[in-house]
């Protein structure tokens, strides 16, 4: 998902969520569900993007954790945790993944306009992993690169032999 | 003809197709099989019967000839040869172009029927074989044939064609055309049961014909005939009158039957013929058989795939629920709902297991293609190749069978143009000119073990390490096993043939074969030894869907494995529970196993408690022991995918789901045990004496 892309739009619907003390908007479209926490069971091996999967009705969906691809540290977590069912575009074809979040505030119209490209002075976020950001009522907001931090993860090889 | 229709006959076709496939290619060895060539005639009769009941004119016109040549054949005039063989697989191959309708645009269909007709010419008995033509010198001629066997009582011949017949597409010139091609004389119709012209019904066939037919005529011949038509018929041995009255209009009837039959009106030419037969016999006799034919068709029922498919998920989906179930039940410890929790669990069981076997298919379906193309591959190179197969009846879940395909196309192509030598080097190596390739499949436990054997040339290690080197697919002071070392060749982009073929050494395929394998959840091995050939194995999963598992627990972490591949459990003795750096095997049974601990390996945290237990796992031949906290006990595992995003994690084959909802990862117990023997490979060198002794 490119920037220039979504500026094709005058308007993107996102959903916005917390990971620690960070907001991130997702494309609404692409949001399948919202669910309670659910028993995760790590995948030895699979390093710290996607570490675990879960059973999302019947299918095991890979669960990623995106502070981790986005240097968000971690923070305490309460009741308000939830899991977001997301349907996103791996190396060309239809893939059902699920992300971690700490809370789930609303879906939200903004303007593309209002988007801004990713500094690349900005050293706090890997520019590779965002789309761009914006500005909302409580500071930035981040439009994660769904597509490229996924698919860096599926090329990557792995540090052990498992 | 409806859609419906046209399907059921393409379905038909292919399986007749296979079977003439299997039929032409078994000649190749058994030319003087009988039994090979009537089976051949019979399936291409078959062809041709349903193509023409279905409208493919141009099929059954195409089919025609092939089976007169084969009847020649069959009547002993024309031996079995290399080149009617070849003919007929190229005619076969034609079928479904002619099915389809697709055009001919080099003629090869023309070149073939002339071919056909060539070796009909040259036959002895050809001036005869005009017989089956229908031309007017047809009739003289089949009309004589009878005359010297007049001694043999030629039995007489009547049918008619039942109500509906017409409706499903009958025409009895074709039927006539058949019988006289079988020698049917003194043809005679029967016009006492056609009605007035006012209760005429247009759709229903009131004609009844007679013919008397040579005495060496059996009834499943005629059966043949009349496979497609239904119609009520009976042969009648003992029924030699030709001073019936019908006799006398003879040559006047058969020349206008055709016209008769389509525009059936009253007639003049009343025979007293219905007299000739009892009513009873009539009906009696035919209907024995057709009932039996019809029993054998209601038991098989062909059912799409998709529903196979969507059953075999509504199943799965079943197991997980009633294994939540059977935990409920537990944990509420009311003696009820306990009882009808256990009722469901068997019935669940048994509704899996049905499931499944619908879905298993022969290996047989498979290999037809595999001889022709064994065939064909021979006549190319050059390098005659002896190709047996074994196994054909193990069966395998059909996902699997599809997919197996191009693997072993793959591998048979690699093992006739790499593999085989040519025929002068075979006799410079004091081999056998002939080649060998053998194709076996069979069951170990709960997979599938399917070998391409061939006594050709072998692999030569070194040759393969230096190509690997060379193309940097390995450093060049690599330490590989053997059978590491011929693993490489399934690395993309590897070949070691000197020139690229039309079939093979473009180093593509040979990858895309692991691959293949891989995403079935097999596992391939090579073995090979230089001068006498190479083995290649797939060990494949029976099913795809599910199957019994041993749930094991680390360090809190709940793992299945395939119960087919446990061997046995064993505590961990208390001496091992430490890591020592060498020498780390268990001893079971005299016998130096190699082990893993599954907390080390999966990296847990903590320690593990007092008491561990050893679950030894085989694939192959070779077991590996894996180090657990905790054995849960079995369960019903639905296998589940894992996603592309895990693909890497090679550990791990699938994953599936337990009672209270969580996920269990289904751990790949080839991949471990190849990790336990690397681990033997590391280990020092003095170990391994004592270990051979041992052993």
């Amino acid at each position: 998902m490119k920037l220039s892309d979504i500026r094709l739009h005058r308007n993107l619907t996102v959903v916005t969520l917390s990971l620690g003390t960070q907001t991130l908007a997702i494309p609404a479209e692409l949001l399948r569900e919202i669910l309670d926490p659910l028993p995760v069971t790590r995948v030895p091996g699979a390093g710290h993007y996607v570490p675990s999967v879960v059973n999302v009705r019947g299918s095991v969906v890979p669960l990623a954790d995106l502070k981790q691809a986005l240097s968000i540290p971690h923070e305490g977590q309460d009741d308000r945790r939830r899991i977001l069912v997301l349907e996103v575009t791996l190396a060309g074809e239809a893939a059902v993944v699920a992300i971690s979040a700490d809370a789930v505030h609303e879906v939200t119209t903004i303007e593309t306009q209002t988007i801004e490209p990713v500094p690349a002075s900005a050293q706090a976020w890997p520019p590779d992993y965002l789309t761009g950001l914006y500005r909302g009522a409580q500071g930035f907001v981040l439009l994660p690169n769904l597509e490229a931090i996924f698919s860096n993860l599926a090329n990557r090889p792995m540090a052990n032999q498992l | 003809m409806s859609d419906d229709m046209a399907a059921i006959f393409r379905d038909e076709l292919r399986d007749l197709l296979e079977s003439l496939e299997r039929g032409l290619l078994d000649l190749k060895s058994r030319p003087t099989d009988m039994g090979l060539v009537n089976q051949v005639f019979r399936d291409l009769h078959t062809v041709k019967g349903s193509g023409a009941m279905f409208g493919f004119t141009d099929l059954a016109a195409f089919i025609h000839e092939f089976e007169t040549v084969f009847d020649r054949v069959r009547a002993g005039v024309i031996p079995i040869g290399p080149e009617i063989l070849r003919l007929a697989l190229a005619a076969k191959d034609e079928i479904p172009g002619l099915v389809e309708g697709d055009a001919d645009p080099d003629g090869r269909r023309a070149a073939i029927l002339s071919a056909l007709q060539d070796i009909m010419a040259r036959s002895p008995a050809s001036d005869v074989a005009g017989s089956e033509e229908g031309a007017p010198a047809t009739a003289h001629a089949a009309a004589d044939v009878p005359v010297d066997q007049a001694a043999r009582h030629p039995s007489r011949l009547r049918f008619r064609l039942s109500g509906a017949a017409f409706a499903m597409g009958a025409r009895p010139e074709i039927v006539l055309d058949e019988l006289r091609g079988l020698g049917a004389a003194h043809i005679a119709v029967d016009l006492s049961d056609v009605p007035a012209l006012d209760r005429l019904d247009v759709e229903a066939c009131a004609l009844v014909w007679s013919m008397d037919m040579p005495a060496e005529i059996t009834a499943a011949q005629l059966e043949d005939v009349f496979l497609f038509v239904d119609a009520d018929w009976t042969l009648d041995a003992a029924q030699v009158d030709h001073s019936d009255a019908a006799h006398a209009d003879e040559p006047e009837a058969a020349a206008s039957l055709p016209d008769r039959a389509a525009q059936p009106a009253p007639a003049s030419v009343a025979a007293p013929a219905a007299a000739v037969l009892p009513n009873e016999a009539r009906v009696a006799a035919p209907v024995a058989p057709r009932d039996a034919r019809a029993e054998a068709a209601g038991a098989t029922v062909r059912v799409p795939a998709d529903r196979l498919d969507s059953l075999m998920d509504a199943v799965g989906e079943l197991v997980i629920l009633e294994a939540r179930l059977t935990q409920l039940a537990r944990e509420s410890r009311d003696p009820a709902l306990m009882a009808t929790a256990e009722q469901i669990t068997r019935l669940a069981a048994g509704l899996r297991d049905a499931t499944m076997t619908m879905r298993m298919v022969p290996m047989r379906s498979l290999v037809g293609r595999f001889r022709r193309l064994v065939m064909d591959l021979s006549d190319k190179l050059g390098k005659p190749v002896e190709f047996s197969v074994i196994g054909e009846d193990t069966e395998l879940d059909k996902t699997v069978i599809e997919k197996l395909a191009d693997p072993l196309v793959h591998i048979l192509r690699n093992a006739i143009d790499h593999g085989m030598e040519t025929e002068d080097e075979r006799a410079t190596s004091g081999k056998a000119r002939g080649g060998l390739i053998e194709l076996s499949a069979e069951h170990a436990g709960a997979e599938v073990l399917i070998r391409v054997r061939d006594d050709g040339r072998g692999m030569d290690p070194a040759r393969i390490r230096a190509k690997a080197v060379a193309q940097g697919l390995i450093s060049a002071d690599a330490v590989l096993t053997e059978s590491q070392v011929y693993a490489l060749v399934f690395e993309p982009g590897f070949s070691t043939a000197e020139t690229v073929t039309e079939l093979s050494g473009r180093g593509v395929g040979m990858d895309v074969v692991r691959r293949t394998i891989e995403s079935l959840r097999g596992s391939l091995e090579i073995d090979s030894k230089l001068g006498h050939g190479t083995t290649v194995t797939l060990r494949l999963p029976l099913t795809l869907a599910i199957i019994e598992g041993l749930l094991i627990e680390v360090a809190g972490e709940r793992y299945t494995l395939p119960m087919p591949s446990v061997q046995e459990i064993v505590e961990l003795p208390p001496e091992k529970a430490q890591p020592k750096r060498t020498g780390d095997f268990l001893d079971i049974r005299g016998r130096f196993v190699p082990f893993l601990r599954l907390r080390a390996l999966f990296d847990c945290a903590g320690e593990p408690g007092a008491e561990q237990n050893v679950v030894i796992v085989m694939s192959g031949e070779n077991r590996v022991g894996l180090v657990v906290d905790r054995i849960v006990g079995t369960n019903q595992t639905v296998i589940k995918q894992m996603s592309k995003l895990h693909s890497a994690v090679r550990a791990v084959s699938g994953a599936t789901i337990l009672g209270d909802g969580s996920v269990a990862l289904i751990l790949d117990v080839a991949h471990l045990v190849g990790m336990g023997r690397t681990q033997v490979d590391l280990q020092s060198a003095p170990q391994s004496a004592a270990r051979e002794l041992a052993a």
